[in-house]
């Protein structure tokens, strides 16, 4: 990483897939908390920044446009690396390790497995009060539209949230180190908690790749 | 399904549009966000119409973001001539059954009952769309009875707030479809784009007068003054046939495209879906604009759309 300032920085700099989807909403989130987010179009831009949100969208047309433009590979080497990663909803399918459906293949970036539009259709899509470990105060209003949901928690995954249906109870907000996925849509409201926790794990992040000067990290990336 | 769905919302009879916009689009209102909601996801994307179950995988697989299930396309609507009615159930859930992405559907101006149809059919958005033949010469549906959200055509402010008014959850611009003339899908734009900046800029005191002119409710006129955009998202549409026809539209202010008959009435369908997807994507980059548009094959045909007298256009079908 070649930063200007060496100084542990007081604000993250998070980037927003922006090949398809509802990136300006979140965009216009972290601007309510402080943070001028880019629109991340192009892989060579994932090393100038601490965390990458992938926005809701269309999972099957961001799968094919990552793979398309490249991004596979430099994705996962900047999470390995400590970037930190946030999924909503479509996001949440993207970086999956697997998916119920044969299609898309998700990236494997986090250890859940996802059953996409898991409540129905359009007209089954819903709004609903969720209680989210972390978050305090009121419980959060939570968007699901067309929404996934994560039908097996890997080893090491934190469930920050779940919904109750007619199997049971499942995860639709999960952690695991510096990476988060949700199911719903906080970019659609005006609740800016989640995206603060998001902003505290790309700080936790850039610092992490401060502290080791750039000739000290050469081939020997920092993991979080 | 499993889950209950706030439907209080929709029972509101008897309000005029704008207040009961004013009412239902509260952010509370779960309804309006879900529905708006999805046309949010489709951002940055393209639509593409497709009229067998095999067209509309090979949209999904080039990345289209949804498709729009027809029997004909504007193309073939506008050579055939009759009356363009709703597709065929069957074949709207053959494509339903066939892609995991949303599906979209037309019902024909003011034919509420099509649209209770294509709702139980369980269609993800409906297109109350000037491409079928108007059932009604006065009014269109009253889309807040429903639950699946609705897309509208607009040639300016005044019909994109009407519909809004209505309960449009997404608006597109008119064009002239079927044409693969891309002319009239930038006058809509640049129009609907242009009235949204002289609302912005106007004093307040003139926003009644503009209400008045435009034929818009006086409270979403007051929202578009407030915000400088439209409170729903809103897509081109009507004769892009290239992927430089996308980037146009998308440079020039909308949020995603429609591609009727310019898909699969090109010599490469599954190479022009691909190119016009990424086209949207990258819509601001020339060099990746150039390098998307080599060796697509012909274009669609196409008509000069300023030709048509004015009997024959679609786009003055919506009132």
């Amino acid at each position: 990483m070649n930063r200007l300032n060496g100084n542990a920085p007081s604000r993250p700099r998070i980037g927003v897939l922006a090949l398809q989807g509802d990136f300006a909403e979140h965009i216009h989130m972290l601007g309510l908390i402080g943070i001028t987010a880019v629109e991340v179009r192009k892989v060579q831009q994932l090393s100038e920044i601490d965390g990458l949100i992938i926005p809701g969208g269309e999972s099957t047309t961001i799968v094919k446009l990552l793979t398309r433009f490249d991004f596979i590979d430099g994705l996962r080497s900047q999470v390995e690396s400590g970037m930190a990663l946030w999924g909503t909803c479509a996001g949440m399918i993207v970086i999956a390790r697997e998916l119920t459906d044969p299609y898309p293949t998700p990236l494997g970036l986090i250890d859940i497995g996802v059953s996409r539009n898991y409540f129905g259709r359009q007209v089954d899509s819903f709004e609903q009060e969720l209680v989210i470990k972390g978050i305090e105060g009121a419980p959060m209003q939570a968007v699901f539209i067309r929404a996934p949901i994560v039908n097996d928690v890997g080893v090491g995954v934190e469930t920050l949230a779940s919904v109750q249906n007619g199997v049971g109870t499942q995860a639709v907000a999960v952690k695991n180190g510096r990476i988060l996925a949700t199911s719903f849509h906080p970019e659609l409201t005006r609740d800016t908690r989640l995206h603060e926790l998001f902003v505290e794990l790309a700080t936790e992040a850039a610092n992490d790749r401060i502290r080791i000067s750039p000739d000290i990290t050469e081939g020997t990336p920092s993991q979080a | 399904m499993a889950t209950t769905i706030s439907s209080s919302a929709t029972q509101t009879n008897g309000t005029r549009g704008a207040q009961r916009w004013k009412e239902m689009s509260k952010p509370e209102v779960g309804d309006w966000r879900v529905k708006g909601g999805l046309a949010q996801m489709l951002k940055g994307g393209v639509i593409m119409d497709v009229v067998t179950p095999d067209q509309a995988k090979i949209a999904e697989d080039a990345g289209a973001v949804s498709v729009m299930a027809l029997e004909r396309v504007p193309s073939d609507i506008r050579r055939d001539g009759g009356v363009a009615r709703m597709s065929d159930p069957d074949l709207i859930s053959g494509i339903i059954n066939a892609v995991s992405i949303p599906v979209m559907a037309k019902a024909r101006i003011g034919h509420f009952v099509e649209a209770q149809i294509l709702e139980a059919l369980g269609v993800d958005y409906c297109d109350e769309s000037e491409v079928l033949t108007p059932a009604d010469n006065e009014y269109h549906i009253d889309k807040w009875q429903y639950k699946m959200p609705y897309v509208c055509g607009a040639r300016n402010i005044g019909e994109a707030l009407r519909r809004i008014g209505e309960g449009a959850a997404m608006i597109r611009t008119k064009g002239e479809a079927g044409t693969g003339d891309i002319v009239h899908a930038v006058t809509h734009a640049r129009q609907i784009l242009g009235d949204i900046r002289r609302l912005q800029n106007m004093p307040t005191e003139e926003l009644m007068s503009a209400a008045r002119d435009f034929q818009a409710p006086y409270e979403l006129v007051v929202e578009v003054h407030r915000t400088g955009k439209l409170p729903v998202v809103n897509f081109a549409a009507g004769g892009i046939a290239t992927p430089a026809d996308a980037a146009l539209l998308m440079q020039i202010g909308v949020e995603g495209v429609f591609v009727g008959s310019g898909i699969f009435k090109s010599s490469n369908p599954a190479k022009m879906a691909d190119a016009i997807v990424r086209a949207t994507t990258h819509f601001n980059d020339p060099d990746m604009l150039a390098e998307i548009s080599r060796g697509l094959g012909t274009a669609m045909p196409g008509i000069e759309a300023n030709k048509i007298p004015q009997a024959d256009q679609l786009q003055t079908r919506g009132w």
